[in-house]
């Protein structure tokens, strides 16, 4: 299954909640303001981080971009992906689930 | 002439997910107008507002950050960041846009306008205010 989070994980618990229900082996996607989920140094990337071993994180990189990002700031083994990215990781799954 | 009141506008939001960040940075260059002593807090997920090197070019959203570097020209010259917000994302001052204002009384000379403080600072520069506005 595809997750997707677009919500800022200091605002909202959706990422938390998200890598909780997510099976192992799943794909996770952060868009919009989600993608802050993705900064490495911060007071949550230590979840993310460990999340990584179990299933597979991805970073919309428009996202990234527009919010100054880039990707060397980013917790390692999150793959950021452009708007093609998110629609073949959208095929790949048999479903979607969006945490809005 | 009515007295002057102390303003602080309260940013708390990341800049594209809503439209309060942008709405909120209008408000404050329109109420520039009226010549209050005003300054701007940036807390929470607000600091990212700051952050350099926004490009919204591939996501296709207007890029408003460079229109804060008007804020120096409309006499808004004190920025508050709280530290605490920053040190929770990762971030630290030198990824803030530098913002300046040019001081009149001091021959024109540059000036920043962005102060890191506290979050025991910002608590007490809250109290001090007569009007506070949440964006």
């Amino acid at each position: 299954m595809l997750h997707t989070v677009n919500k800022s994980s200091f605002e909202s618990a959706s990422l938390k909640i998200c890598l909780g229900l997510a099976k192992s082996g799943s794909d996770i996607l952060l868009i919009e303001d989600g993608v802050y989920g993705a900064l490495a140094g911060t007071i949550h990337a230590t979840m993310l981080a460990e999340a990584t071993s179990a299933v597979s994180v991805y970073a919309l990189g428009p996202d990234l971009k527009a919010r100054g990002l880039p990707e060397d700031r980013l917790i390692s083994g999150i793959k950021v992906v452009g708007y093609d990215g998110f629609v073949e990781l959208a095929c790949a799954n048999d479903k979607v689930q969006s945490w809005l | 002439m009515s007295e002057t009141k102390k303003f602080m506008y309260i940013n708390r939001r990341p800049p594209y997910g809503t439209v309060y960040p942008l709405e909120g940075l209008e408000v404050v260059l329109i109420g520039a107008a009226f010549e209050q002593d005003v300054c701007m807090a940036f807390i929470s997920d607000g600091v990212f507002q700051l952050k350099q090197g926004q490009d919204t070019i591939e996501s296709g959203m207007k890029n408003f950050s460079p229109t804060y570097r008007a804020l120096g020209d409309y006499e808004v010259t004190r920025i508050y960041v709280e530290r605490e917000s920053l040190e929770e994302r990762g971030l630290t001052e030198a990824d803030l846009m530098p913002l300046t204002w040019e001081d009149e009384d001091d021959d024109w000379a540059e000036k920043p306008s962005i102060q890191i403080v506290s979050r025991t600072q910002l608590s007490d520069l809250l109290e001090e205010q007569d009007v506070v506005f949440n964006f």
